[in-house]
């Protein structure tokens, strides 16, 4: 392998960024082996083995390169793709924070990998596609031209799109791999023009002349829209969504973490490459478009995942949701930033980031146990489970972890980033520019209404499926999953503690990112006394979430005490009261559709045009009674189906071209080319 | 330092001690406006210490969450409560959690209650699970949307920072602040299962909201979630008097007389507050369970209004 060094003020050579991409061919030759061997049963640890160590290794080293070397950068050229340009790879503080990311979720799904996968049923049709997808998304992060950003991504999406496909007995999956690879296809296009019209006509693809480049407005604005397109396709932006909520659950449950918790993670990273990095000084009104898309989809995100009742489809459209804070959090630092606030943007990228690694936690923790709920009991519908808590108590436990987490509840992680969130929104009213002061308070009050709506919707995923009583046999049965599985969910479930009673380190942590693309940093949070976070000033607002556990546990505990030793401590167990009539047949518990259906009244009527139609026998009929509730994706209807109607209809008139003799042809080409040289002899 | 740890200490000693009795003076002014002679007003203490003293009967299929919660409910709301400053500003650990975080805390009681009302698996906890987390979520963004219009006015989230500035005379008639005060008043009826939305007293099942969640517990259980809506409703009112009524606050290092001056209007605060609810409770009806939705969409509403002016200009 030849290595050239580029020598760079700020270089400290290609020690970090060579170790990653040794970690990446290994896991490729991990990939290669599993196709030969992918059919022999227990090939399965080899695998996720080898994918488990070679994203440790990536993991520790993007790590020690943020932390201890506060994200020096370190480049590396390969003579691969491109023969005049080769494959250039860079290591900086941005891409070392989004490598941690992608080998943390990556190192756990493979944990997970190794005791779930011993239940897969065509284990090579997963195992060689695994470790390549892995390789494929550091390999994105990566990049530092154009042209392998392009290819790493398509890999991605490809490999990605392989494992959707896994069980394509299904009917539902292949139509979910159908659209993904269209939506897929059509954001990678995106992509493409967008890298294109930066690199110019001349063909200067490599990262850092794209950076020193200076672009039109006229540039800048369409390639605005091109990678929010192309990017915001990949990570769930409404209304480029639809292919989301389909796809990521039809994976299997450990790719599904990864597609849901670091795959829309990989998609963000290419929006803060090209949006923060490439293209230079941003401005205002591209903040406007950002901030419009972010908090539309957060809303509509959540409340499309609390009509759901497949446990992971929920969880999918969930990530719509969470994607859109992230936005909100981009959003915010571009229009700081245009206005020269370097400190606020500061603060609203770290939230945006802080919520990038606090999302990949939950979410991947969220489908590992959906995913052992279906290795448990076979069903993804929640109407069909019931009661888990008894018998899959450590899986219910890093679940509800989860749930609490996503919810944005203190002493969780997900809470901080979303306050930190509002501290940016709190800082808006010094912008200048009339449109941002309307659009900001507006974008707020849709993301404290998406953050109530998320705790209404895990109170309803973990209510109906992990409580109550066992609605089938199957969920009365179930047994917990082996102890890969429970370590994998237990280490995120212990990390989302950790972050959200620690965020110090991590904004620390994350101020070489910051420094990096705005140049500007938040206070330092180490100093602060008693472990708090000050993002501004302490007079303006702190948070200490270790103080808030401990201050919880210490009061629960005393109350406990207290009771026990002074007051009763008996208990006698006896049916349940239920009013003085309890009925034992399980079906008479309250099921998700009924949980959700106060929030479909108030919210759903205008947003999915929900109908409820009552059909009551007469008096003295025996027939029972019906409710039928008709419910209308309003963005496939109005959006997707005139295209596919559209596509459809030219697909069918063009259709004639295929049997025209072989004269007709001659003269159609003959046609095309005067056609061609008239257009190239007219223009200007 | 050991002065001030000693004022935090008396501060949630003391939201412990008046909770109950906030609630049994509201009892009592309902009973008087209804012309009823009504139970002492320190009937509350003795129904919880009753209810401490008795087996708790659990239904058979309660997990361990069902068992747990009403500490956790109880320890969120009693964190809650001691971090609103009373008698005094400037409290040692103010810091720990600004007026998000307070909200946060709360929505995490109501969390775990939620799911304690699904635990055992019966239809009443479903609805009343179901209704309040559609009551919280809009009361909730509304809520957010206050504490934005505060924070601006005083540049802070936290609660003493805007507190002392709202006592300055800084602070001038402003219409943001008077929209959420309104938005206030609304969202802390809704917070606390009062009368419009909810029927504290309630005894048919059908209407409950509050009461069909935790139907299931009985004991110490429930003597813990009575005590924290209690807590809730004392937490409530000082916020309120705090923020919109702050004269008399001590502030962190004054002298004795200034904290028995804070003691003495804190004390009137309260028994305003809690003679206004009792009031306002007697001359409304209850509405049904769909109407919430737009009286609370309309404190959503104001709550939004305020910050938008803020944001259009900083002196309205």
């Amino acid at each position: 392998m030849v290595i050239r060094h580029r020598e760079r003020h700020e270089s400290m050579g290609a020690m970090p960024v060579a170790a990653i991409l040794w970690c990446v061919a290994s896991l490729l030759v991990a990939g290669v082996f599993s196709v030969v061997l992918g059919r022999r049963a227990g090939f399965h640890r080899v695998t996720y083995g080898a994918s488990l160590t070679a994203c440790s290794v990536a993991l520790f080293s993007a790590g020690a390169d943020l932390t201890l070397y506060g994200g020096a950068a370190s480049t590396l050229t390969l003579p691969l793709g491109l023969p005049w340009l080769g494959a250039h790879f860079r290591l900086d503080a941005l891409a070392a924070f989004f490598l941690v990311v992608v080998n943390l979720g990556g190192a756990a799904a493979s944990l997970y990998g190794l005791g779930y996968g011993r239940h897969e049923s065509a284990p090579h049709r997963v195992l060689p596609f695994f470790p390549v997808f892995l390789a494929g998304m550091n390999l994105v992060v990566l990049a530092d031209d154009a042209f392998t950003f392009l290819l790493s991504w398509e890999f991605m999406s490809l490999t990605s799109w392989a494992l959707v496909m896994a069980h394509h007995q299904d009917r539902d999956n292949v139509r979910a791999g159908y659209i993904y690879l269209v939506m897929a296809s059509f954001g990678t296009l995106a992509l493409l023009l967008a890298l294109g019209l930066l690199a110019g006509p001349g063909g200067a693809y490599g990262f850092e002349a794209i950076r020193a480049a200076d672009h039109t407005p006229g540039i800048v604005a369409l390639v605005l829209a091109l990678i929010l397109i192309g990017a915001g396709s990949k990570a769930g932006l409404v209304p480029l969504h639809v292919w989301l909520p389909l796809a990521h659950p039809a994976a299997p449950s450990h790719v599904s973490a990864l597609m849901s918790g670091v795959m829309t993670k990989v998609a963000v990273y290419g929006f803060v490459r090209i949006g923060f990095d490439l293209l230079g000084e941003p401005t205002w009104w591209a903040s406007m478009i950002v901030l419009a898309l972010g908090g539309i989809t957060a809303v509509l995100g959540v409340l499309y995942a609390l009509m759901q009742h497949d446990l992971k489809r929920l969880l999918a459209y969930h990530t719509v949701e969470n994607i859109g804070i992230i936005f909100i959090g981009l959003g915010l630092a571009l229009a700081f930033q245009a206005n020269g606030m370097g400190w606020a943007a500061a603060l609203a990228l770290t939230a945006a980031l802080f919520h990038v690694l606090n999302h990949s936690l939950f979410k991947s923790l969220l489908f590992f146990g959906a995913g052992a709920v279906l290795t448990a009991t076979g069903e993804r519908d929640m109407e069909h489970l019931g009661g888990l808590i008894h018998r899959m108590p450590y899986t219910s436990f890093a679940f509800l972890v989860g749930c609490v987490a996503i919810s944005a509840l203190p002493p969780l992680n997900g809470f901080v980033s979303e306050w930190l969130t509002f501290q940016a929104i709190l800082q808006s009213p010094q912008l200048p520019q009339w449109g941002l002061k309307i659009m900001v308070p507006a974008v707020g009050s849709l993301l404290a209404l998406s953050a109530a709506l998320a705790a209404a919707c895990f109170v309803k995923a973990f209510g109906v499926a992990f409580l109550g009583r066992a609605r089938t046999a199957a969920a009365d049965q179930a047994q917990d999953v082996d102890c890969f599985s429970l370590a994998a969910m237990f280490l995120f479930a212990a990390l989302c503690l950790i972050a959200g009673i620690l965020p110090g380190p991590v904004m620390d942590g994350l101020s070489p990112v910051t420094l990096a693309l705005l140049g500007d940093r938040m206070p330092v949070q180490m100093g602060v006394p008693w472990l708090s976070i000050v993002p501004i000033a302490e007079s303006r607002s702190s948070y200490n979430g270790a103080l808030v556990f401990v201050f919880i546990a210490m009061s629960a505990g005393l109350a406990v005490y207290v009771i026990h030793r002074f007051a009763s401590h008996a208990v006698r167990r006896a049916p349940a009261w239920d009013c003085g009539f309890p009925d034992p047949s399980p079906v008479t518990q309250y099921t998700a559709g009924s949980f959700a259906q106060p929030i479909r009244r108030v919210f759903g009527t205008l947003v999915f045009r929900a109908r409820e139609q009552v059909e009551m026998p007469p008096p003295g009929d025996a027939r029972p009674a019906r409710l039928h509730v008709d419910m209308k994706d309003l963005v496939w209807d109005i959006l997707y189906a005139p295209v596919a109607t559209a596509i459809g209809f030219a697909a069918d008139r063009l259709n004639h071209l295929q049997f025209l003799t072989i004269r007709r042809y001659l003269s159609l080409v003959f046609l095309a080319l005067v056609t061609l040289l008239l257009v190239l002899a007219l223009w200007p | 330092m050991i002065l001030d740890l000693f004022v935090q200490g008396a501060q949630m000693v003391l939201v412990l001690l008046l909770a109950p009795l906030l609630t049994g003076f509201v009892r009592k002014v309902k009973a008087r406006l209804l012309r009823r002679q009504g139970a002492s007003v320190f009937q509350p203490y003795r129904d919880l210490l009753r209810l401490l003293r008795k087996d708790i009967v659990l239904a058979e299929n309660a997990s361990w969450l069902f068992r747990v919660t009403p500490y956790l409910v109880f320890a969120a709301t009693w964190v809650a409560a001691a971090l609103v400053p009373t008698i005094a500003t400037g409290l040692m650990f103010n810091w720990t959690a600004d007026l998000i975080a307070l909200i946060a805390l709360l929505a995490s009681a109501r969390f775990f209650l939620a799911l304690a009302g699904m635990d055992v698996g019966t239809s009443f906890g479903g609805i009343g699970s179901s209704r309040e987390v559609m009551i919280a979520s809009l009361a909730e963004p509304a809520m957010l949307l206050i504490v934005f219009t505060l924070a601006l006015v005083a540049g802070s989230t936290q609660l003493s920072t805007v507190a002392a500035f709202m006592a300055s005379p800084a602070v001038g008639l402003r219409v943001s602040l008077g929209l959420a005060l309104m938005a206030l008043i609304m969202v802390a009826i809704a917070e606390n299962a009062r009368i419009p939305v909810d029927n504290p007293a309630t005894h048919l099942e059908l209407t409950m909201v509050h009461e069909a969640m935790v139907l299931e517990y009985s004991g110490r259980h429930l003597a813990m979630i009575e005590f924290a809506a209690s807590l809730k409703l004392l937490l409530y009112v000082s916020l309120i008097a705090c923020v919109f009524v702050p004269w008399g606050l001590a502030v962190s290092d004054a002298g004795l007389a200034a904290y028995i001056v804070g003691a003495v209007a804190y004390a009137g605060k309260l028994a305003a507050g809690g003679f206004l609810l009792a009031l306002f409770e007697t001359a409304v009806a209850k509405m049904r369970v769909f109407r919430v939705p737009e009286f609370l969409g309309a404190a959503l509403m104001l709550g939004f209004l305020g910050t938008l002016l803020l944001f259009v200009s900083r002196s309205l």
